[in-house]
């Protein structure tokens, strides 16, 4: 494999990590206030935040793995995305900020705040909106170059049914994700009020998924066939995301296996993750960057590569050692530490 | 108008994200060492009061942190959206340094979170404090590797360029530039100094309007203690950074000192103003310092602002920057040495009010010290964003919205600012280190030791 494949393999490997690990979080937000305004927050939110606190940064440090490394292999990402992005970007910034200033606020004092967790929910559901809008970008025909730069059309991006199918995907997948997690995680915690709850979440969230996954299938064949024709040529990485997608449900639906139920529905957004992404390339953004004229050289691009294996042995032990504390430490999880 | 001019909005809007969180990422890096220290007494001499410390110090920096955080992915962000064509070449070849300083972070922020939630969970307290050494190198190696991207600017090497293309990209000539030795110890060293010095002022501050107790007396002289080392680190840094700047890039020494004529025995010029001639008047002049500051040598030639031409001059007002930015460097070393030599002369009593209200200031200065050396490091740049080969026109965006993406960050940074002071004092106004320290430590006494 060429270093190009390498970088992208790497970077689009970190996206799937963060797109797990912040759906948990942003779908918590939206299900903690959701939770407060049904009355039942004293039931689950002791769980959310217990899991939350700790592992935020780490979740954020995905993102930023993702974008600095995307620059790194792609300069000329760079050059399109910042160019075209400056106002849906900062916005991103901006709910990221009130996000993450949360976690800390919120551990000591504005608990009971009624804005603040309405802030929390509703970035839970519009950041993850406001960054598949970048996922859209990069499918073509929403940017144009002209003498005087790059511009995003604007217009046509509000209009385009593709774009708001992505946005609806994302938002639904988030909710999904999240309750089968914590539907796990309060099985880990013997919380069986709570359980009932979230499994009611996951079982609830799971049609409007497959539905939406549909849709944008159908919105992509209309916005750009040559992708959509490439994701039929790989059906079957589709056909495993989709036989995941039923092991999940139906795990969950039993009341049984939670842990496994949710390492299917890792597995269902593995691969419709890949799948997409597979039949994206050569392109990264359509039609000016690929994966080969975008690329950096290739010293740079092979010292990168070593750098992130150096990098991972590192990490990878550390995150073992936090999550044995948190994650898989029962009585952390029970709530007796 | 300027707020159209997207060229002017991005520099200040770089500045208002870089200053704002330039004071989060300094206590990020210096404070875990502070506590890492005074956790390391609190064990060694098996004094709660220095556990104490640590405790508290953590509490509040898990608040900075997250301001840190979200502030750095702001910048992180903005660099690509304000930036673009800048970063298209930093891309292909500093993007090493980027890409190492979040492993760092990564680091950081497990090691972090395990620190912060199993203070009791050990039965052997040393393997709590072995868990600040990885949060004080993972830190401290993000503020080396994010000062070797800004010392590459200033000193960019490590590529060829061929018509608009770069070859022959070389990442670790790149990192490792003239710039970045001088650079990375005096970034490293003031960050060190700024912490101490802010927990400095925070124990003065409670003995002035308090009765002072057994634990802010300890906490004042470990902090006290330490501001002098780090002072004194800075000062050598800074001088080497002066030194660096008079062989590489004299025009930023030379703004900085009002220095036109290339000449030996370089007057320092302290303060003063400029008459529309360009003549300095109301200067204090130290002979042949300057030369001396450059060149560790009286006699030494210093290259004047003259031989640059004028297109590529940097401005003329960062000499006060300079100025204000030396003047309390050495305050600090001055009046830290001064508690030092109380303390130690037993006859004097080192917490007199005088002493105090001076100790009071340090930590404030020391982070206006730090806002002043980076406008007067990056302004000193300009015209330049990558000295010699591209200026800050050719790098910016070319988007007209960026005036008001400024107030959106502006109004986000009275949020963020605000929030955290109001939560800060929250967490100790309403529990301070007395009770505390009875109700976690019930069979100490206040009068227990010295
Ligand atoms: C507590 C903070 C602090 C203090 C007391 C000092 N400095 Fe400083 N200085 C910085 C904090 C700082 C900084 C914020 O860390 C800078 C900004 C950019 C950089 O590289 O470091 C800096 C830059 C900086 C530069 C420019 C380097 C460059 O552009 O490459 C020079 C020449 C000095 N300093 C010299 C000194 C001297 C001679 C000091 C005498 C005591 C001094 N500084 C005190
Ligand atoms: C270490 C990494 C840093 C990088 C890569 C960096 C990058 C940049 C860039 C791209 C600009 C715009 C070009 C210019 O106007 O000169 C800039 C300007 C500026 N930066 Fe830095 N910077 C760094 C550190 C800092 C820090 C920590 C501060 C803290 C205050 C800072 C203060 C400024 C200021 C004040 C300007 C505006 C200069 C002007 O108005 O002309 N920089 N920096
Ligand atoms: C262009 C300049 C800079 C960029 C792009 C940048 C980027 C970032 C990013 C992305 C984060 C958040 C990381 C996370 O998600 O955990 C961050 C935090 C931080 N930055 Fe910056 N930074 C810049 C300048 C600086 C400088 C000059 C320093 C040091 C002197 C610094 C030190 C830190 C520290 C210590 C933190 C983490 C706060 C903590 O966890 O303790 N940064 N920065």
């Amino acid at each position: 494999m060429s270093y190009e494949y390498i970088g992208i393999t790497v970077l689009w490997l970190f996206l799937y990590g963060y797109l797990i690990v912040a759906s948990i979080d942003f779908g918590a937000g939206f299900f903690a206030y959701y939770a407060r305004l049904t009355k039942q927050d004293h039931i689950i939110n002791k769980l959310i935040s217990r899991y939350l606190s700790p592992v935020w940064e780490v979740t954020n440090v995905f993102f930023v793995f993702f974008f600095v490394g995307l620059v790194g292999f792609f300069p000329d990402t760079a050059y399109y995305f910042g160019q075209s992005l400056l106002v849906p970007g900062s916005i991103a910034i901006v709910l990221l900020a009130i996000r993450g200033s949360f976690y800390a606020f919120e551990s000591y004092g504005s608990k009971d705040n009624h804005v603040y967790m309405f802030l929390y929910g509703a970035t839970g559901l519009l950041i993850p909106a406001s960054l598949a809008t970048a996922m859209t970008i990069s499918e073509g025909g929403f940017i144009e170059e002209t003498a005087n730069g790059v511009h995003l059309m604007i217009g046509k991006l509000l209009t385009s049914p593709y774009s708001w199918s992505v946005v609806l995907l994302a938002i639904v997948s988030v909710l999904y994700i999240s309750s089968t997690f914590l539907t796990y995680y309060a099985h880990r915690a013997d919380d069986d009020p709570a359980l009932a709850i979230v499994r009611k979440y996951a079982l609830f969230w799971s049609s409007p998924t497959i539905i939406a996954s549909l849709t944008t299938f159908i919105a992509l064949s209309q916005h750009n066939f040559a992708h959509f024709q490439k994701a039929i040529e790989l059906w079957w990485v589709f056909g495993l995301s989709v036989a995941f997608f039923m092991i999940g449900l139906f795990l969950i639906y039993q009341g049984k296996y939670y842990g496994w139920a949710f390492i299917a529905v890792m597995f269902q957004f593995f691969f419709a993750f890949f799948g997409y992404g597979a039949s994206h390339l050569p392109y990264i953004i359509k039609p000016f960057v690929t994966i080969t004229n975008g690329a950096t050289n290739e010293t740079m691009g092979l010292t990168l590569i070593i750098a992130f294996i150096g990098g991972l042995l590192l990490l990878i032990p550390s995150l073992i050692m936090l999550m044995r504390m948190f994650l898989f430490d029962a009585d952390y999880v029970q709530g007796k530490k | 108008m300027f707020f159209e001019d997207s060229v002017l909005m991005s520099r200040l809007l770089t500045f208002l994200t870089l200053g704002f969180h330039v004071i989060f990422a300094t206590v990020g890096v210096g404070i875990p060492i502070m506590i890492s220290i005074a956790e390391w007494i609190g064990i060694k001499k098996k004094d709660p009061h220095y556990t104490l410390l640590a405790r508290r110090w953590t509490r509040g920096l898990t608040i900075t942190v997250a301001v840190g955080v979200v502030t750095g992915t702001a910048i992180g962000l903005q660099l690509s959206l304000l930036w673009p064509s800048f970063m298209k070449v930093a891309g292909n070849v500093i993007s090493l340094p980027l890409f190492m300083e979040v492993f760092a972070f990564f680091f950081e922020a497990i090691f972090l979170g395990a620190y912060l939630y199993t203070w009791d969970r050990f039965k052997n307290p040393i393997y709590h404090w072995l868990l600040s050494i990885p949060v004080v190198i993972g830190s401290t190696l993000s503020a080396f590797f994010i000062t070797t991207v800004n010392a590459f600017m200033n000193a960019p090497q490590g590529f060829e360029t061929e018509g608009d293309k770069l070859v022959a990209v070389d990442p670790f000539a790149a990192m490792f530039n003239p710039a970045t030795p001088t650079k990375v110890a005096h970034v490293v060293s003031s960050s060190y100094l700024t912490s101490a010095a802010i927990l400095a002022t925070i124990a003065a501050f409670i003995m002035l309007v308090r009765k002072s107790s057994i634990y802010h007396k300890k906490a004042l002289k470990l902090t006290v203690a330490a501001t002098f080392i780090f002072a004194v680190a800075t000062a050598v840094a800074g001088d080497s950074s002066a030194k660096y700047l008079a062989e590489y890039q004299p025009e930023k020494l030379a703004a900085g000192e009002w220095h036109f004529e290339t000449e030996k025995n370089a007057d320092l010029i302290v303060f003063g103003t400029l008459n529309e001639n360009n003549e300095v008047e109301n200067a204090i002049r130290i002979p042949g310092a300057l030369s001396f500051l450059a060149h560790g040598d009286f006699n030494a030639p210093v290259e004047g602002l003259n031989e640059t031409p004028e297109d590529e001059r940097p401005p003329l007002w960062i000499h006060y920057m300079f100025d204000f930015m030396v003047m309390i460097g050495f305050y600090l070393v001055g009046i830290s040495f001064l508690f030092l030599v109380f303390w130690k002369m037993k006859r004097w009593n080192e917490f007199n009010r005088w002493l105090l209200t001076g100790l009071a200031a340090v930590g404030p200065l020391a982070m206006l010290a730090i806002e002043f050396g980076w406008i007067f490091s990056e302004v000193g740049r300009q015209p330049w964003i990558l000295r010699g080969f591209m200026t800050v026109a050719e790098g910016a965006t070319t988007s007209p919205h960026v005036g008001l993406m400024f107030l959106l960050f502006l109004a986000l940074y009275i949020v963020l600012g605000v929030g955290c002071l109001v939560v800060l004092r929250k967490i100790f106004k309403n529990n301070p280190a007395e009770l505390e320290l009875e109700s976690r430590y019930p069979h100490v006494k206040e009068s227990d030791k010295e």
